[in-house]
């Protein structure tokens, strides 16, 4: 079809594909809007970064828009290092093993016993399961706050209160419901004949979770565990009650750091210090994408 | 048994008897002990026991003798609301809830619809929408205290630029700081209702979508009177989620404002945290199940609708 | 007169090329089914047909207007899924009425096609009612009562009973074809099942690997496939294969196979010369095989019974020559014993010769 002017009476006859105009209104608009939402999203990362590489100086009489004039990577030593926590000076590397102390215990433990929980409730049903899982659930709605002081005082019983390993049960107590029932509903998805399969052969409980359960189960576990290491590395006052005053994770030191009005505020520090403590998570999350996702859909009843 | 003559076969047999009810599948029962420990004492003991010493006079410690002399009934809740610093808690919550659910779900769902759209870069915008909820919500609360901060924040960049009558010191003013904290909210949560929307937007038939172009309704009325309805059910969920965690606001709170100015963004769970570990534990015990009265009303309705329906199918 | 029309039409999606070419008139008031198996392009086609697929090359024609650009609800269709797709929200009424009234048509006039629609599939009490609350058999009539109050002449189905259990499926098929004969309207249906295919249809386009591999009544498509492909997939039980060697010595055609058995073909029309030497294969269906010369003009082929299959009326037989297989249908009243050796006599006339390569009809 030649472009010379078409007078109506010549107009193309319709074959083929159509003709696709490719800035039509509609979908200007919504790469606008999507544009728009991702930029008001990337704002704070960015001036978190950007401060962050800035001298003190600049910090204070610049505009936290603008790139920094001169990059510096002091303020992220100086968090890293040297940046005072309540009593202490040394920095956030305390904080970031003490996390770390936090965290893999609580995952294991936790994912753990909620896979064992979530194998059971699927394949072992037996009278007053379903009821002690209705109530897990339920009790996930609980305020936490409500159970807080009860819970001091389960750990100060059992003479754990102000350790590692308060931490670690309050953890597991907390992430139970979610993960069992992660668990469970994928138990039950997997198809049946594998495990009446299994208890023909004559495997027992444990035996079929190990041998069969668990290798079948990758995707599953690790949903849970970015579930878990997101949730618990993100936790501030779990740490801050039940931990103990040596053993604060990182969030817990950040928003000392951040917080305690003392001296000269270094926000350059302080926006490296807060990007240092969401590195972990946000590698996490950058990583893994779509599991992600389909973790925090899970995880959403924690709320 | 009757009298009748055993076949031959039948003797040398040893029918072994069923394990008692109690003992079938033993190793489940162990296995679970966990759970059930934890639903026993602490769902449902720490409940009461929240509940119980609510009523007492406890102060630093718990009360010794809750049901006999320190036993004081409701006064710890009456005094709970002649407290003005829970009355500026309950309002703010008040405001800070239902507005971070509306603009939540209402710009969760407008994203979700766009990406509904089968648009190029689909994974980037995902990623880049819901990176916020992989951060704790200290770091959600400092930055934002800082990109507030009207001495250096954004205020004072617009101003640089040379509109130097822009104005947003709202974080410093007491009757809007409760505003600031609805920002960063909606901030790190509206990925996770688009995300969650999105998925319930694919879960769709294809097939609708064909029918009703060949009926010739146009999409956005698709949208609205065919799909909308379709997603009532995943939508209330999700409400209902997400309002459970919200009122159990409190990283945010004490990253981003510590309360103040003064005590003009308190919020309950401050509230608990103050007197419960500080000065009157009884208050915030009273204040605790406060709320979880409050969680009751929204979630036991919800529960009902739900899995009441389901049994009378 | 055509009433639908598909020219040169090539779908792609992505770097595979699903329709390639493909050209089919449809004659008005006809009832024509796209029958083939799975990834055969049929849906393909019907989709492209409505409107909702986008083509890479072609045109579509509807009621003599080129709509090869316009949107499914601008081309005089009506279409009913296989998941009937009903809005699940809403009542069986609104169902039917929503479009019409996004399309602004006046109150009393959709109160109108509703009563038509309504007595015609016989839904009438079900009107208040939503899809959940219904049947699959009646959910499947209010779709298409979907379509009906469209007022359009052409009707499009993609497999609409296959989510249906075989009762219903009876059921239903019979209504549709009564629907048919009342409406008198196109209706273009897509299946993968064989039996909806010739007993609804007016005519059948054969699919294949995108291609309509045979476009004829049933009646044709039964007696006189056009190549291998149609002449296995049409029919219940299925054809029968043998393969050898033509013969054509002084104007006696036959074919060789296997060990040597030479099996007479005179009678059969051939569509060119028979060359002998030429490798084919030999098509009969089991009912056209009888273990009597009763018929005229018959030959036969010598068979050993392997299986028999009791199916109430009838019987399957089995049976083996050289390596292959034979299915014949016998009357249950006989009395056959595995073993035994058997004589298979049919008429070289009803059968299909296919050369054994390309697969056509020779």
């Amino acid at each position: 079809m030649s472009a010379v002017a078409l007078n109506p009476a010549e107009a193309v006859e319709p074959s083929g594909p159509k003709p696709r105009r490719r800035f039509a209104p509609a979908t200007i608009m919504v790469y606008g809007v999507l544009i728009v939402a991702a930029v008001y999203y990337l704002i704070p990362l960015y001036v978190m970064v950007m401060t962050s590489l800035k001298g003190l100086e600049e910090v204070r009489l610049g505009n936290i828009f603008a790139p920094p004039l001169e990059v510096t990577l002091q303020p992220w030593v100086k968090a890293w290092t040297s940046a005072c926590t309540g009593l202490y000076c040394e920095g956030l590397q305390v904080g970031f093993w003490k996390s770390v102390r936090i965290t893999v215990p609580s995952v294991i433990v936790s994912i753990a016993v909620g896979s064992v929980n979530g194998y059971a409730l699927a394949n072992w049903r037996f009278k007053g399961s379903e009821f002690f899982f209705t109530i897990l659930l339920v009790g996930s709605f609980i305020p936490y706050q409500v159970l807080l002081f009860p819970l001091v005082l389960m750990t100060s019983a059992i003479g754990i209160y102000s350790t590692i390993w308060a931490v670690i049960v309050v953890h597991t107590i907390f992430g139970m419901p979610v993960l069992t029932l992660l668990f469970r509903n994928y138990f039950a998805s997997l198809p049946i004949e594998l495990f009446k399969a299994a208890r023909v052969d004559g495997a027992g409980f444990w035996g079929i979770f190990f041998r069969i359960m668990l290798p079948m189960s990758l995707p599953i576990f690790t949903v849970a565990i970015i579930l878990q290491v997101t949730g618990i590395w993100n936790d501030y006052l779990f740490g801050l009650v039940f931990a103990g005053q040596p053993n604060y994770p990182m969030t817990v030191q950040l928003n000392n750091i951040v917080n305690s009005i003392q001296g000269v505020r270094e926000y350059n520090v302080n926006m490296a210090a807060t990007l240092l403590t969401g590195l972990v998570p946000l590698t996490i999350y950058f990583v893994s994408g779509r599991l992600f996702v389909r973790g925090i859909a899970a995880g959403a009843v924690k709320g | 048994m009757t009298d009748m003559a055993k076949p031959v076969a039948f003797e040398a047999v040893d029918v072994e008897r069923p394990p008692l009810r109690i003992f079938r599948h033993a190793a489940a029962k162990i296995a679970t002990t966990p759970m059930m420990l934890t639903v026993i004492f602490v769902f449902i003991g720490g409940t009461i026991w929240t509940m119980v010493y609510s009523l007492t006079a406890s102060r630093v410690l718990p009360a010794r003798d809750p049901f006999g002399k320190d036993f004081v009934g409701l006064v710890q809740y009456v005094r709970l609301f002649q407290s003005e610093r829970w009355l500026i808690s309950v309002k703010n919550l008040g405001i800070f809830g239902p507005l971070t659910l509306l603009f939540m779900f209402v710009v969760g769902f407008l994203l979700a619809v766009f990406m509904d759209q089968k648009i190029r870069f689909e994974n980037t915008f995902r990623t880049i929408f819901l990176y916020p909820f992989a951060l704790s919500f200290v770091i959600t609360g400092l930055v934002w205290q800082w990109m507030l901060n009207p001495a250096f924040g954004l205020q004072k960049s617009v101003r640089d630029v040379g509109w130097t009558s822009f104005s947003f010191d709202w974080i410093a003013n007491r009757q809007l700081v409760v505003y600031t904290l609805v920002i960063a909210a909606v901030w790190q949560g509206t990925g996770l209702v688009m995300a969650l929307m999105l998925a319930g937007l694919r879960g769709i038939d294809d097939e609708i979508w064909r029918a009703s172009r060949v009926d010739g309704i146009p999409r956005w009325k698709t949208y609205l009177y065919i799909v909308i309805p379709m997603l009532r059910p995943v939508v209330v969920t999700a409400l209902v989620i997400v309002a459970a965690g919200i009122v159990r606001t409190y990283d945010l709170v004490v990253a981003m404002t510590g309360g103040g100015p003064g005590l003009s963004s308190q919020f309950p769970t401050l509230y608990v945290y103050e007197f419960m570990f500080v000065s009157n534990l009884s208050q915030g015990l009273a204040a605790s199940t406060v709320m979880l009265i409050t969680v009751a009303i929204i979630v036991v309705p919800w529960a009902f609708f739900e899995f009441g329906r389901r049994r009378t199918r | 007169m055509v009433h639908v029309s598909v020219k040169k039409l090539g779908v792609s999606f992505g770097h595979l090329k699903v329709l390639r070419d493909l050209d089919l008139d449809v004659q008005e008031g006809e009832f024509i089914v796209l029958l083939g198996p799975s990834g055969c392009g049929k849906s393909t086609l019907l989709n492209a047909i409505a409107g909702l697929l986008d083509i890479d090359a072609g045109q579509v024609w509807i009621a003599g207007k080129n709509v090869t650009w316009k949107e499914p609800a601008e081309r005089g269709i009506g279409m009913v899924f296989q998941s009937y797709a009903l809005y699940p929200r809403m009542t069986a009424e609104r169902n039917l009425t929503f479009g019409l009234r996004v399309a602004r048509v006046p109150k009393d006039e959709i109160a109108r096609r509703v009563e038509r629609a309504a007595t015609l599939l016989q839904i009438k009490p079900l009107l208040q009612r939503r899809p959940a609350e219904l049947s699959g058999g009646q959910r499947q009539r209010v779709a298409i009562g979907r379509a009906l109050v469209r007022d359009v002449e052409v009707f499009l189905f993609d497999e609409p009973l296959s989510n249906l259990d075989a009762k219903l499926r009876t059921e239903l098929r019979v209504e549709l074809k009564k629907l048919h004969m009342q409406l008198g309207s196109t209706m273009i249906y897509v299946t993968h099942d064989q039996i909806e295919a010739l007993t609804l249809a007016d005519r059948v386009a054969v699919m294949n690997g995108g291609v309509i591999q045979q476009l004829a009544s049933p009646k044709e498509l039964y007696q006189r496939p056009v190549n291998r492909f149609v002449a296995g997939f049409v029919g219940s039980p299925a054809m029968n294969f043998i393969s050898g060697k033509l013969e054509a010595s002084n104007g006696a055609p036959a074919i060789v196979c296997g060990d040597g058995v030479r099996i007479d073909l005179a009678g059969y029309a051939f569509a060119g010369r028979p060359d002998g030497g030429r490798p084919a294969v030999l098509g009969v269906r089991p009912e056209q095989i009888h273990l009597v010369p009763e018929l005229p003009e018959t030959t036969s082929l010598p068979l050993k019974l392997t299986v028999i299959e009791p199916m109430g009326a009838d019987s399957l037989l089995w049976g083996e020559i050289g390596k292959e297989t034979v299915s014949i249908r016998a009357n249950s009243d006989e009395t056959h014993a595995i073993g035994e050796s058997v004589n298979a006599y049919f008429q070289p006339k009803r059968a299909s010769l296919f050369d054994a390569e390309s697969g056509v009809r020779l």
